[in-house]
């Protein structure tokens, strides 16, 4: 009696059966677990358990592992991927500040999606316009010069954005 | 083999290759601190608690994790190195409740007493402190993550001892928390509730979920009769309560102990343990001849048997139907005590004491209930629950004459009595069964194949012209092993015991936990051995030790169950399994 159906693409089943034939299979859960984000855009209870079922890694290490890491997300996306840069320069300018304001209005902590599904907030490294700091992009448009009063202005736009669309 | 020297202390040591600075200097006498390390569980150097000074090393290196080499010189002690372990105490409790007063391990807390040796009298470190929720979701334990120190005993007891990896640390950092996968209840875990995690904590980050209130309850009703069964390995441990050495069998004062505490009848699961083997004896011949689901396992820890549910449901046809002892006991008492009593057996109540957490658990399974509301144990304390109790009630233990227990549930053999240990049931059901099976009488009766510390063992009897392939494994690991095996057909086997805990019930989740100031840890072979050589003293002193000479036992066939296997019998002593979900990771 196994584990119920698998829901994973089977080229992935298929990666992780041929890390089984190798030596210490347990030190590709990473690589797994990048797949599995690649595909899917981030980890879901379900796609973790059938990693540990067919890894035969525990459950529990697994969404350890999965927990470890920032890279690692474990609820999708939002339609609006809110990036909000965190390098030296923009931080000095007042980052945290406007990432405080964001969090306040999203009511949703970094790393994290809005219930609706619409917002995802996240810190990125220096994104090499350091003369707009701070510098925020939403999924492909940037927004330089950030100040944490613009912030609900911006968020109001992007959802106008959606109506329209 | 190679031999280093070194120098600790300015003491010469000469030492095997590979041995650790604290395993050199524990030789030498110079205890160093420690917090998480565990003798029996892999090294961790978490904690940073046994720091020392090694002579051309820049920083301090921890004593647990690092082998001596040839020349190494080590200091164990400098006012700096008392200092640095002493902050590291300071930093531990400044993330830590201040609520040891009112903490269930207040005295017996090995962060507690740490802190008092090493000198920290006030908190200079205030800062944040995590906040979680105390997890209760489970009727055997809760996890207070709070109290939780990061020492991962308990994430390194529940895989490298029980196969089940059911805990991990979570998240990173300051939010690092060990829990199941998914952060999920433990009742919706992988978790089999055996309590080893208690065990080893050195804080009380688990404990067990209390039944006193329930009980205290019971006792203060006068429409209840309130009668309570004792577990075999109970009475090999109950005086370390009040500091017997462990080993102290202490059945007498325990029996009156539960009197004082109001009890209407003390009773013995010894007995429903003699009556198991009845059963279970009588399950495996009749397998045996018909030649199926073989091997037959043994059923009483219902830990074990809840890790079969998760990990090898396809093992449940091999499972012995029979209830585990408790079960059977209080199932009797709800039935056929109650009939001869003129008792209405909703007025019962069934108390159990255990060693073990699993059973409170295994107490609230639907299997196990007369009907609706009505479960056939009403409650489930551990040992360390009724030490409690003897001492709130101010009863003075250790000046107690002894008591017997009442009849008929309460007469047992010395096969009954062993089935504390590792290698007791077996012994017992070997007893039995090679009698039944021969039809004379049995001429070693001491199986002594089969008593074993260690986690494994299998053995050949030789029972009349039959080969008996027998297996005995304790802690859930060494039952994999045994398990993969069986799968494999590497090895046929007839009868396989197996109990979840690491030297039987005697060392199970519920006994008392080994006073932290002390150098002995749970889990401890020496601690496991003289408890269960109460369990063996107490068999050879007794006339009776073989289940089936019980004249209880026959008197009960004879009056009320019929034969061994028959149909009401099978109605009131025996259950069944299932497969359960989340599956667990073999």
């Amino acid at each position: 009696m196994e584990q119920t159906t698998y829901t994973l693409d089977q080229d992935i089943q298929d990666f992780i059966s041929n890390c089984m034939t190798l030596e210490h299979p347990e030190s590709y859960l990473i690589a797994v677990l990048h797949k599995v984000q690649g595909r899917y855009g981030y980890l879901s209870e379900k796609h973790m358990d059938e990693v540990a079922h067919l890894l035969q890694v525990p459950t529990s290490t697994v969404f350890g592992v999965a927990t470890f890491y920032h890279f690692f997300r474990l609820k999708p996306a939002g339609k609006f991927k809110i990036s909000i840069c965190l390098g030296t320069a923009c931080f000095v300018k007042g980052a945290d500040l406007v990432l405080d304001a964001f969090k306040t209005e999203l009511g949703c902590s970094l790393g994290d999606t809005t219930s609706d599904g619409m917002f995802s907030l996240e810190g990125t490294r220096c994104l090499g316009v350091c003369a707009l700091a701070p510098v925020v992009t939403i999924n492909e448009q940037v927004f330089g010069n950030v100040k944490p009063t613009q912030v609900s202005e911006i968020l109001n736009k992007m959802k106008e954005a959606k109506v329209e669309a | 083999m190679k031999y280093i020297n070194a120098t600790i202390d300015g003491m010469p040591v000469s030492v095997l290759e590979g041995t650790t600075i604290m395993e050199a200097a524990d030789k030498i006498g110079a205890h160093v601190p420690r917090l998480c390390y565990h003798p029996f569980l892999s090294t961790e150097g978490a904690c940073r608690i046994c720091v020392v000074e090694v002579e051309g090393m820049r920083n301090y290196l921890p004593a647990c994790a690092t082998a001596i080499t040839e020349g190494m010189n080590i200091k164990t002690n400098s006012p700096q190195i008392r200092q640095t372990r002493r902050d590291l105490v300071e930093l531990l409790l400044d993330n830590h409740p201040k609520s040891c007063l009112t903490c269930d391990r207040d005295g017996n807390c090995e962060l507690q007493n740490l802190a008092y040796k090493l000198g920290v009298r006030e908190r200079l470190f205030e800062g944040d402190r995590k906040r979680h929720p105390i997890e209760d979701s489970s009727v055997s334990l809760i996890r207070d993550a709070e109290k939780c120190i990061l020492c991962r005993r308990c994430v390194r007891v529940c895989s490298e001892i029980q196969g089940v990896h059911n805990l991990s640390q979570l998240y990173r950092g300051f939010d690092t928390v060990v829990a199941p996968a998914f952060e999920a209840p433990m009742d919706d875990s992988v978790c089999i509730k055996c309590g080893q995690c208690i065990n080893v904590c050195p804080t009380a980050a688990f404990i067990e979920q209390d039944a006193t209130e329930l009980v205290w309850a019971a006792l203060d009703n006068p429409d209840l009769h309130v009668v309570v069964q004792t577990a075999p390995a109970i009475r090999a441990a109950i005086g370390e309560g009040w500091n017997l050495p462990p080993g102290t069998p202490s059945t007498g004062k325990m029996i009156t102990a539960l009197r004082r505490l109001g009890f209407d009848g003390v009773f013995d699961t010894d007995f429903a343990a003699d009556l198991t083997i009845m059963e279970e004896s009588h399950e495996f011949i009749e397998r045996v001849k018909k030649g199926e689901k073989l091997p037959l396992i043994t059923s009483c820890s219902p830990g074990w048997i809840k890790f079969l549910e998760h990990f090898y449901p396809e093992f449940i046809p091999n499972a012995s139907s029979c209830k585990s002892p408790m079960q059977m006991e209080s199932t009797l008492l709800k039935t056929y005590y109650a009939e001869k009593m003129g008792i209405d057996p909703e007025k019962i109540f069934v108390v159990a004491v255990m060693p073990c957490v699993a059973k409170k658990y295994e107490a609230r399974r639907p299997e196990h209930y007369l009907k609706e509301n009505v479960p056939h144990t009403d409650a489930v304390l551990t040992t360390r629950e009724l030490i409690w109790m003897i001492k709130a009630y101010g009863i003075d233990f250790l000046n107690l004459p002894d008591g017997e227990f009442d009849n008929p549930l309460g007469f047992s053999t010395g096969a009954g009595v062993i089935f504390g240990s590792t290698g007791g049931v077996m012994e017992a059901a070997l007893r039995t069964a090679y009698e039944m099976i021969t039809g004379e009488p049995v001429k070693e009766l001491e199986f002594t194949d089969v008593r074993a510390v260690e986690g494994l063992r299998e053995a050949t009897i030789k029972v009349g012209d039959l080969d008996v392939n027998v297996a005995v494994a304790n802690g859930l690991n060494n039952a994999k092993t045994i398990l993969e095996k069986v799968k494999s057909g590497e090895k046929q086997f007839h009868l396989i015991e197996i109990m979840a805990c690491p030297g039987g019930c005697v060392a199970g989740g519920g006994q008392p936990l080994v006073y932290a100031g002390d150098y002995v840890y749970p889990l401890y072979p020496e601690l496991i051995r003289k408890r269960q050589g109460a369990l063996y003293t107490i068999d050879e002193r007794k006339e009776i030790r073989k289940s089936h000479d019980n004249p209880y036992i026959k008197e009960i066939y004879k009056e009320f169950l019929g034969k061994p296997g028959s149909e009401k019998a099978h109605h009131l002593l025996h259950t069944h399994y299932e497969a359960k979900l989340p599956r667990g990771i073999k």
